[in-house]
Order: C-alpha cells, then structure tokens, then sequence
C-alpha cells in the first residue's frame, strides 16, 4: 500500500505530509484561543476561578449553543438560517400564553406546563418546516427564505402577545432556564446534550453524512442517491425545533417573555459562534463542538472586556474583530 | 528569426510542490503552435503564467522583444495576448454585445454609446458567418455560439497572439471547421494562435508546431508535419505504449444473455430528447453516439431518474416505469457517472473513503448509524483492486488527478454490485494512461455480466468498446449498428445524415 | 414555449411586476382613503422612506455584483452619531462627517471581502458589530441631539421648492445610479461581475476595483441615510438602524433583483422600497377608517407575506427558464 502512495507524483499529499505549527494552529485555533483566553483570565481577571463565574458564562451562552447547533446543521448543507431570533420570540410569546391559560382553558396547571413546553417547540418546529419547504419546494436560497419568516416571524409573535409584556412567575415552567441539576444549571445541561447528540449525529449517522454531502456539493450528493430534500427539510426543522427551546429559557430565564426583544439579533450570534468555531460557511465540512468552542470564545472575550472594566459597546468590536479572524485562518488553512 | 513570444526556464510551485521546472514556450509570429500534454503537465499553468494570472518563481518572458511580466489578465490584453479558455468563461445574463465589448467599451460624451457597440459586435461576428441579435442575452444561445462570441471577443481586441485552450471541446465538427478557417484568417493576417487540444486530428490539421509538456518540463519541440501521431503520443506519455492503444483482447464481448435489461422507448423530454429508443442486455456495452447536443446525455439523465420524462418507456429489470429519483433507480440497480466530474461527481471537501462509499451508506448502516469497520474494508478492497493512487483513505478527494478522482466515482457505484452502469463521457480530462485503465476496466465488468450504457464524444474510444451503438440525431435514434456494422465511418455517416432508422432495422 | 418567451417573461416580471403591484396599492388607497394622495401624506411617506431608499440603492449595486452587505443599519446608526456630533460645526461638516463614516466602514468591508478574502455575509456582519459598537461608544451609550442652530436639521426636516430635501436627495441619488448602471463601463463591469465573476475577471475587466467600489458606494449611501436619520428625528441613533440591512434586501428583492447577482434594476429597487413602505402608510389609514383594528406589528407580518409572495413569483419563473434551459 505505501508505494502506491509514492509511485503517481501528480497527487501532493500536502495535508498528511507536513505536520506543521501554521496548520495545527488553523486547524486546533479556536481550541487555543479558548485556552489563552482562560489562562489570561485566571492571571488577570480577580475572582475568575469561580463557581459564581462558571455559571455566569456558561447561561449567558446556553441559548446560543442551542441555536448555534441547529445552524450548525443548516450551514452544513451549504443554506442559512436567519429566522431563529423570531421563531425564539414565537416561542417565548406562545408558552405564557399557554400555562397562563390565555389559549384554551386548562384543567390543571401542569396540564398547562406541560403544553407549555411541548406546543412552542413544535410550533417553532413547524416554522423551520416551512423554511425548508420554500427552499426545497420552490427552490427560493436560504436567505431570502429565511429573511420571509425573519420579517414575519417575530410580527406574529407581536400580535399574538399585542406587543405587551408578558410577566410570570411558574418555578415549574422555569426550571428549565433557573433550575440546578447536582449544583449545575439545568439549561447547561440540556445545552451539553443537545451537543453531544448532535456531535455523534453528524460524525456517525448516515443522515450526518448526507447533511455534509448535501452541503459539499448537493448535485453529485442527489446522483448518489441522496434525499437531498428531505435532508435538507429536517436540517430546517431542527433549527426550528432548537430555536423554539432557546426561546423557552430565554423568557424562563428573564421571567418574563417580550415579544420585541427575545432572540434579537440571535441568528448573528449563533451565525458568528459557527464561523469562530471553525465550520465551513458554504457548507459540506462543520464541527459541532467547534462551534460549542465558538460561542464560549465569543463569550469569554466579552467577559473578559467587561470584567476588566471595558464598555460593552467595545466588546461588539472584539467580536467583529474575533470573527474576522477566524474565518481567515480558515481561508489560510484552505488556501 | 525574431520569436514573438519566448517564454524561458520558467518556474512555479504551488505549496512547495513544482508545477514548472525550467518550462520554456516559443512562438513564431503568425505560426499555429500546438501546446500538449498530459493532465497536469503543466499547459494550463504555462498559459497563467504567461498572461498573468499566476506569477511566475524563476524564468524569462519576451513577447514582442520585449521582456514582460503582466500582472493580471487585463494587462496581457493590452499588450496584444487574447486568451480563450476552455469553459466558455463569459457572462450569460448579459447581452451577447456587452460580452464582447466590455472591456473596451465605446463612449459618446463620456457614456456608453450602445449603439456603435452593436455595430461592432454584429461585425466581428459576421467574419464567422453568425448573424444573431447581439441585443439577447447570452444565455439564449447554444454553447456553439457562445464558444464563437468568445472568440469574437479575443479576437476583436485587435491581438498579436491569440491562446486557445481546449476550444473545440464544446463544437461539433462543422463548427470546428468554421473555427478552423478563422485560425488560418487569424495567421494570414499575421497573428499566432497558441492551440492547446487533446485531440491529435485537430492539431494535425491546423498546427505549424508543436510544443510537449510532461511533469512540468518542455520535452518537445517539432514542426508538426515532422512528428507522427505515435512520436506525439510516447512524448507525452513519456513511455512506450504497449496497451494504451488498440486492445484488441477483449473487443465486442459477446452479449451473453439475450433478455434485454434495460428498454428504452420512444423517450421524450424538453427539446433535446424527442423520441429515443435502444436497449442494453447483461454483459454487454452499449454506446450511445451523437452529436454535441444530440441529446445523450440528456437521454441518459432521464434512464437514471436525474430528469423527469415527458413521455416514453423506461423498462428496468422488474420495474416499467422510468425512476423519479436517482435514488430510486440506483435501488433498482443502477449507476451513472457524470459528464461533470467536478459539480456532479465528486464531493471535494470528503475523503476518498467518504466519497466512496456515498452512495452504499445506507446499507453500511444500521440503525442508521454508520458501520465504520466494514466501510473501511471495502474502500480499501476497492482502492487496490481499481489501483487509485492516493495516499489513503482519507486523503481528500479534490487532492487526487482527474483520472483517479474517476475511478474513486467509478468505485462508489461498483461497491453496490449494479447491474447497469451509465458512463457519460467516462475518460473526459484524464490523460491517456487512466484512460486506457478505466476503458480495460469496463470490459472486464461487462465480462462478469454488467450491463454498461457508454456516452463518448471521442468516436474512436465508443467504437472500440462498444459492442453495439446506438446514433442520436437531434434528439432521435436514427441507427443501431451491431456487431461487423460498428466502425468509426458508420457511426459518422448516421450522425450526419441519419441513416438507417432504427425503424427500418427492427423490420428486417 | 420557448426559452426566449420564459426570459422575455421573467425579465417583464421582474422589472414591471412591481410596479404594477405598486400602481395597484396606490390606487386602492386613494380610492378607498380621503387624502392618501394628499400632499402632507404623499410628502411624508417621501420624506421618511428616503433613508429606506438611499440604503436599499446601496445594496441594490451590492447585490447585483452577487455580494451581501449586512452592515448598513449599524452604518447608518454610525453615520448619525457622527453627523450629530459634527452638527453644531454647520450643515457641511455634519454632512460630511457621516458620508465619511459611511465611506470608512465601507472601505473596511471591501478590504476583508476582497483582500482577506471572506465572504460577504460574514464579513459584513462583523463590520455590522463593529460599526455598531464605534456608534455606542462615541454616542456614550445614548441619543445625541443635534444642534439646531446651525440649520443641519434642514437635511431631514426642510423643503427646497416644494418637496421634502431627504426626497430631493434620494431623487438625485436614484438618478445618478441609474445612469451608472446602464450607461457606463463602471456599471456594466457590476452586472457582469455579478453574472460572472471568473469570467469577467479572465476578460480583463476589473473586477477587484469594481467589487471594492460598490461596497464603498454601499457604505457612503448608508451614512448618507444616518444623516438624514440625524437631521430628520433630531439626534444621532446609536441603536437605531437595526433591520434595515434585511428590509433593504427584502426591497431590492421585491424589486426584482435576482440575488444571486448579474440582474437588477435601480428603479424597481426604488419601487420596492416605496411598495414595503406604503404598506405601513396604508395600515396606519386603515385603522384611522375604524373598521379594523389591526395593531402596527402586523406591518412586519404583511411585509413577510408580501416578500414571500414576491420571491415565490420570481422562483417559479427562474426555474421554469432553468429547465427549458437545460
């Protein structure tokens, strides 16, 4: 086997052949910035090595996680999602409806919870459907179909709440953005399942194979045999259905559910912690823990600024920086 | 004798690895210089550099006497090099004037004066006997044409040295002609034609000299008329050639079963497909020949479920109706290798193996999961057994040659064990060693029973391959030759004049 | 059906589809509303959507190039808060002071995209961040009010001969861009580009120039907007401008611009803009009628819906003209 390797010069095998510092740098960066900024922090920063710390990140970036996987996913197959702010915002609009008892008459109040949780997110889901239908059915890009439910989305979720606040109290409901499993905040864990499901899907499964077939070039991937429309319809609904989790601990989290303001802007934060964490933005090559990695940079940088006394407004401009960044180091890799 | 264009022991490497070493180009003015090669010899490369796409590492370029190293292509332009590369690289949504003016626009008062640039795209392309509105788009018209505006564009630049790269690959003979008059226009008025092809016909009738590349070096130089097609060929390849033609081995295998396994009947879709019909038994190759155009491979997207039929039969072992997916006719058994390598075939971002094994993933699957074990046995079974040269499985497949890269796409279908295998233009881009591989290759799974649907443009490699052919005629089968009946002229006199209706053969 | 009649026919759509979608919504409202063709209500749908329409022009010659430019609702958020600050100097500073901060921010997108090579998407949403967070920080977190003695406020507020400046300046605006697209080799080069960027750089046009220049122009025109923006409300916007890259977009689209480049229109752009505008002008004469009561968030549902119809249209003609051709 080695000598047929070496007998056709035409073929340079330049990614095995040279192990070098510049490609284990583009390759692991977004692990080695993690790191350096963690080391930086635990040298800088006063009381950084703390529980209270921990915490503090890690469900300032749950949601993004969340959403940031199911874009993952939809990046993969070479499309984009810009509707997940106001699907989160559909979400968070239809749960207090729900377990207050706004929609339909409830016979008991975890009757209520329970719906609470399981009709967003479906919602949503159905949303993300849609999504994939006008790509795949009528064959409109990625963005401009999005950009319909982008627009529309977070109107109806304004007009099914009239715009108003929404304020609750349900310890029950809340669980899911307040709650502790073993001293840990629940969202965290849910956040690191999803992650970890997502993370064996792509690697192992054959619908993880046909997301990066799709995206890597989706007509050989249909000459092949591929459902390209079905993968491409479930990639979509994922995002939705994650999106509509998100949206949940987003108003858990805050208590309340304010249609103007939950998920804003989320689909760029979720689009960046994807780019930072080193997936392909045209599609056919993704890493979910990548972009895991992604947002806790994206986090961890803005910590950093504010927790050494550098205005927030600042921070947005490391962000652009850092994202520039990194998809540079990618093209390099490439190049 | 002043050269007009000498380019000498140029150099480039791309990430280290060389594409050049100490190549060297000489032009005469007003000659026809054939520029060949293997894939990857070095040609295109030579031709970048040249009008300064590329930089160059080491080496010196003269042109007109005068030492030059241009720093893009517009540059090049102006200075009197026109280049015509080998996918039409013009602007469909655009009208047909805009892409031969752009560039050297005309203005009145500082704005574009369309009207004196419709004159003078109409003009220049009246020299090649078309007369189209040049108001349309692009996109409107056939490839032909868009390969004549092309060349109207390089050419009404008012150019010393015009570079043709491969421009024949998308003309079919009678236009290959009329370009061919330009060419010899083009020399009596002066200006020299760099003509890279890989077809020897071609260079023989309208090239003065000749250039071989191989492994980035110059190897060759000659007058044409000095130089027969054999020399031309071992220069190339750099070795005798003992197989690569005429293996008469295991010419026309015989069908052994007479029960067709796939009937195709007066197929119909769009405008290139208006009534098709022809069948392939177990073990047998079929060629399908045709004009450019003629519609095989449309004919054969239709067979594979890529494209919908508008009416016709499509018989497949038990199945009676043509596939609505590919998916559908790949589980019944079948498999098709595009024309396209590159946008239908490969998958460049994955790994050999990935690419490999695409299409059987479902069934290395369980439970959905995939069986990485048994995935890896077979790519490694079958990269040995076709002799894919790559540096594993895992390498990415857009790393490999052309050639290699085909043999991974032709893998992909062989680990389902199909019955039928569609291979739309199977040799396209590869050079002549990989060609002769993949041809021997064929033969010997049609001597173990696959049935094999073989789409060429090259007459030659269909004829001696196949053991029956069936001609395409705008969109028609007009003759099924078999058997004694299949040469090179046969197949030429049905694609010209239609001859011998498939009609007519089923009643005798 | 030929392949001739579907492009003819797409092209028809596409560049008059909108019109006649934006004939037809005028019509309803003058007959169905008294004074929707009033001059005070004409005039202000004028007056308020001209930052929309400088926006959307930029992105128009974006788009047709086959690029994206997400920053222009930081940049115009950036290019008031300059202008702001710089108005108690006089109208021209201020003026200036946002065109450059425009100019700036497009500069920087046109070096990532074309040096450092990043797609558009991304690299403008990072400079959407960045433009954003310069806006916060010199704006101190907060509206800046502008000065009114020095009469900068006459860019949103005045009149020259009748008609509202901000409209004055995205008439000329409009016009000028017309005219480079259809009657210079700068804008023939931006189709092209868009229709073909590989081919286009092999025909020895410049393509880097040209792609660096439209992201500039893109920029400028949104911190064109911002001083309006400025002028108009009176303050310097740190946080406002957010969306407006999207209904920029949904306009250019609407307007029959085929995203992925090669195909546009300059005026179908600006009926697009006046098509997403009126429909909120139309919902707020709706509710002043009192039969319905539909609240202003259904304005982004509207929108959504009429974008979605829009991009549906346009994708069964496109695939249709796709299949005759292949």
């Amino acid at each position: 086997m080695a000598d047929t390797a070496t007998t056709h010069p035409p073929a340079p095998a330049r990614s095995t052949a040279r192990p070098d510092l510049r490609m284990f740098l583009t390759r692991h960066g977004a692990w080695v910035a993690l790191a350096l900024l963690v080391l930086f922090n635990l040298a800088v920063t006063p009381n950084f090595a703390t529980w209270q710390t921990l915490n503090v990140n890690l469900t300032q970036v749950c949601a993004i996680v969340i959403v940031a996987v199911g874009m993952t996913l939809v990046i993969a197959t070479g499309g984009i999602d810009l509707s997940v702010g106001s699907l989160m915002a559909i979400a968070g609009a239809l749960a207090p409806l729900i377990f207050m008892g706004k929609l339909f008459p409830l016979p008991h109040l975890y009757v209520g919870i329970a719906l609470a949780f399981v009709v967003p997110v479906l919602v949503a889901g159905a949303f993300g459907w849609f999504n994939g239908f006008l790509i795949t059915r009528l064959r409109i890009q990625p963005i401009i179909a999005t950009l319909v439910l982008f627009i529309a989305g977070r109107g109806i979720a304004q007009v099914m709440t009239n715009g108003n606040l929404q304020v609750f109290k349900v310890p029950e409901f809340q669980y899911i953005g307040l709650g502790r499993l073993f001293g840990v905040p629940f969202q965290a864990l849910l956040m690191l399942v999803i992650v970890l499901a997502a993370a064996w899907m792509l690697r192992r499964t054959v619908f993880g194979r046909q997301i990066l077939a799709v995206g890597g070039n989706e007509r050989a991937a249909r000459l092949s045999g591929i459902p390209v429309v079905s993968v491409k319809r479930r990639v979509y609904l994922i995002s939705g259905l994650l999106s509509g989790i998100a949206g949940l601990i987003v108003i858990a989290r805050n208590s309340a559910a304010d249609a103007n303001l939950v998920g804003l802007g989320m689909e760029l934060d979720a689009i960046a912690a994807v780019a930072v964490g080193g997936t392909l933005l045209t599609g056919g090559r993704a890493t979910i823990i990548g972009t895991l990695v992604g947002a806790l940079i994206i986090q961890l940088v803005r910590y950093t600024l504010l927790a050494n006394g550098v205005p927030d407004a600042a921070a947005l401009i490391a962000k652009a920086a850092i994202i520039v960044l990194a998809v540079w180091l990618q093209r390099q890799a490439r190049s | 004798m002043t050269l007009l264009l000498s380019m000498r022991e140029i150099d480039k490497r791309f990430a280290g690895v060389p594409a050049l070493a100490s190549a060297s180009l000489e032009v005469e003015p007003g000659e026809v210089h054939a520029l060949i090669g293997q894939n990857g010899a070095g040609k295109s490369t030579m031709i970048k550099i040249l009008t300064g796409y590329y930089a160059k590492d080491a080496g010196e370029i003269l042109f007109d006497g005068t030492p030059v190293e241009f720093s893009s292509p517009q540059e090049a332009q102006r200075s009197g090099i026109s280049t015509i590369y080998q996918e039409i690289n013009l602007v469909p949504y655009r009208s047909v004037t805009e892409n031969i003016c752009l560039g050297r626009e005309r203005r009145r008062f500082g704005l574009l004066d369309w009207s004196a640039m419709h004159a003078e795209a109409q003009a220049l392309l009246s020299r090649f006997n078309i007369h189209i509105d040049v108001r349309r788009s692009l996109m409107t018209y056939p490839t032909a044409i868009q390969q004549m505006v092309a060349i109207a564009r390089a050419i009404g630049f008012e150019a010393k040295l015009v570079i043709m790269d491969e421009p024949t690959s998308s003309l079919d003979e009678k236009e290959v002609e009329v370009l061919f008059d330009v060419i010899r226009q083009l020399k009596a008025a002066g200006v020299s034609v760099i003509f890279v092809s890989h077809k020897l016909d071609e260079l023989y009738a309208v090239c003065d000299r000749v250039t071989v590349m191989r492994d980035g070096r110059t190897v060759r130089v000659a007058r044409m008329s000095e130089l027969s097609k054999l020399d031309l060929v071992t220069a190339m390849l750099g070795r005798e050639l003992s197989r690569v033609l005429h293996d008469e081995g295991a010419h026309h295998a015989q069908a052994a079963s007479r029960e067709a396994l796939l009937t195709v009947e007066h197929l119909a879709v769009g405008r290139r497909v208006r009534d098709v019909s022809f069948d392939i038994r177990p073990g047998e190759i079929v060629g399908l020949a045709g004009l450019l155009g003629s519609g095989r491979t449309e004919t054969a997207r239709v067979v594979f479920g890529a494209d919908r039929a508008e009416a016709g039969r499509v018989a497949f072992g038990d199945i009676a109706e043509p596939a609505a997916e590919p998916a559908e006719a790949i589980r019944a058994g079948m498999g098709f290798c595009s024309e396209d390598r590159k946008f239908e075939g490969i998958i460049p971002d994955m790994s050999v193996r990935e690419n490999l094994t695409l299409a059987l993933m479902p069934q290395l699957a369980r439970r959905g999961v995939v069986d990485e074990a048994r995935s890896r046995e077979i790519v490694d079974r079958f990269i040995q057994r076709l002799g894919i040269r790559c540096a594993g499985p895992e390498q990415p497949i857009r790393e490999l040659s052309g050639g290699n890269q085909q043999k991974v796409l032709l893998a992909r279908w062989l680990c389902m064990n199909p019955r039928l295998l569609i291979l739309d233009e199977p040799t396209r881009g590869i050079d002549v060693g990989a060609k002769a591989e993949i041809l021997s290759l064929v033969r010997e799974l049609a001597g173990q029973g696959l049935g094999v649907l073989m789409i060429s443009s090259e007459l030659e490699e269909v004829v001696e391959a196949a053991s029956r052919i069936f001609v395409l005629r705008d969109g028609r089968s007009v003759a099924e030759l078999d058997g004694d009946e299949v040469s090179e002229e046969a197949v030429m006199a049905a694609m010209a004049h239609g001859h011998e209706p498939v009609q007519e053969g089923a009643d005798g | 059906m030929g392949r001739l009649d579907t492009a003819r026919l797409v092209r028809a759509i596409g560049r008059y589809g909108v019109l006649l979608a934006l004939v037809v919504l005028i019509l309803f409202g003058w007959l169905r509303y008294e004074n929707f063709l009033g001059s005070y209500n004409v005039l202000s749908v004028l007056r308020y959507n001209s930052m929309f329409a400088l926006v959307a022009l930029g992105m128009c010659f974006v788009i047709i190039t086959g690029g994206i430019d997400l920053s222009v609702g930081s940049t115009a958020a950036l290019g008031s808060v300059v202008a702001a600050l710089l108005s108690p100097y006089g109208v021209l500073p201020g003026l200036l002071g946002g065109l450059a901060a425009g100019f700036a921010v497009g500069a920087i997108n046109a070096f990532v995209i074309i040096r450092l090579n990043i797609l558009p998407f991304i690299a403008t949403l990072a400079t959407m961040l960045a433009a954003s967070g310069c806006a916060l920080l010199l704006a101190n977190n907060q509206s800046v009010s502008v000065s009114y003695e020095s009469g900068f406020t006459e860019l949103g507020q005045g009149d020259f001969l009748g008609f509202p400046i901000p409209a004055w300046i995205g008439l000329v605006a409009y016009l000028a861009g017309s005219l480079v697209l259809n009657l210079t080799a700068f804008g023939r080069t931006v189709l092209a580009v868009g229709g073909n960027e590989d081919a286009t750089r092999l025909m020895g046009l410049p393509t880097t120039r040209v792609k660096a220049a439209v992201y500039i122009l893109s920029g400028a025109l949104a911190g064109l907007a911002g001083v309006i923006l400025a002028a108009q409300f009176g303050a310097g916007q740190p946080i406002e401008g957010v969306g407006w890259e999207l209904f920029a977009i949904a306009s250019v689209v609407v307007g029959g611009t085929l995203l992925t480049g090669g195909v546009g229109s300059v005026g179908s752009t600006l009926a697009g803009v006046l098509l997403l505008g009126l429909i909120f002008n139309i919902l707020n004469f709706e509710n002043g009628l009192g039969w319905i009561s539909l609240s202003a968030y259904w304005q982004s549902v509207i929108r959504g819906a009429l974008l979605l119809v829009v991009v549906a249209i346009q994708a069964r003609l496109v695939a249709r003209s796709d299949d005759v051709h292949a």
